[in-house]
């Protein structure tokens, strides 16, 4: 049986269907898991793509926090269930506080859409599992308000416990330590601003985002315990 | 009682406000070159229906705490009013 990838939809989400896709070419079932649910219907692993859920109003990812269908991606999370946020995903996971810190206006206020290059900095986390520390990653970001920050004392726990995943070569945003992407103590929860699922097919310029997707299928595809 | 409550949401001290930097830079570009520093902030306004002010207080803080102010990169400022009916 394949592996299930949850992909949560909030109003306002619009990555859904990109992530969709590229879980489907990499051999995985994807499921779209609606906000209003408070399940996530026994999915493998879970996706929080990107967008501007509820429109993002008062702060990126402020209000999406409350829908039902996050303490069922908390609880899920809190069992060591893989859990990815993509770009407004990762804004909704730290405001949720499935991860810390938080993503705020770029620097120099523009918003930015190109393709960076990200080197992984740790395969301790279920989306860099199969990938290389030192390994350079070309993969598109699409944001406004991508400029991770946080308090000292976060950033050394971070840096301490191997938590920073991805950092920017050439930091575009002003992000705090060229952070990119970030994950929980046990490594099964990650955020980040780049979108690996438009980097999937060579149609689209690049395929590194390739092995970032197979090591969340390949992690979600591990028992529990061994993890 | 009705309170008229107003909330301004800052940032913290240190936190990036890349639009207050952008205004920063733009007021001296009009020759205004006496200007030291600029935030800019949002402000939430509220009318609640309460027992007391202490209590409306109270309240506001709470739901700064839980969704009106992020405390990673943002403080908070309360101010409560009541509000005397016509």
């Amino acid at each position: 049986m394949s592996t299930r990838v949850g992909v949560v939809v909030f109003p306002g989400t619009n990555c859904e269907l990109d992530v969709v896709w590229a879980v489907e070419r990499l051999g995985g079932e994807a499921e779209i898991l609606w906000h209003g649910d408070a399940t996530v219907h026994g999915v493998d692993a879970v996706v929080v793509p990107g967008g501007f859920a509820h429109g993002d109003y008062l702060r990126t990812g402020a209000i999406a926090r409350f829908s039902p269908v996050m303490s069922a991606v908390g609880d899920f999370a809190a069992g060591g269930g893989p859990v990815v946020g993509i770009c407004n995903g990762f804004q909704v996971l730290t405001e949720a506080g499935l991860l810390p810190g938080a993503l705020q206006k770029n620097a120099g206020l523009t918003f930015l859409c190109e393709s960076v290059e990200l080197r992984v900095e740790t395969a301790r986390s279920v989306l860099t599992a199969n990938a290389t520390p030192g390994q350079v990653l070309c993969i598109p970001i699409n944001h406004f308000e991508g400029n991770y920050t946080c308090d000292a004392d976060t950033l050394r726990r971070l840096r301490d416990e191997d938590r920073i995943v991805l950092r920017y070569v050439s930091n575009p945003n002003g992000s705090l330590d060229d952070i990119a992407g970030i994950a929980s103590v046990a490594g099964n929860v990650v955020g980040l601003m780049p979108h690996p699922e438009r980097a999937s097919d060579a149609l689209l310029g690049s395929t590194d985002g390739v092995v970032l997707l197979e090591s969340l299928l390949t992690s979600a595809a591990q028992p529990l315990a061994v993890r | 009682m009705k309170y008229s409550v107003r909330i301004d949401v800052t940032h913290l001290p240190g936190v990036l406000d890349p639009q207050g930097a952008t205004v920063e830079r733009a007021l001296p570009a009009l020759g205004y070159g006496n200007v030291r520093s600029v935030s800019i902030a949002k402000t939430i306004r509220l009318t609640i229906d309460s027992a007391s002010e202490d209590a409306a207080r109270a309240q506001v803080h709470e739901m700064c705490k839980r969704l009106l102010a992020n405390p990673v990169i943002e403080r908070y400022n309360v101010e409560v009013e009541e509000l005397v009916e016509a």
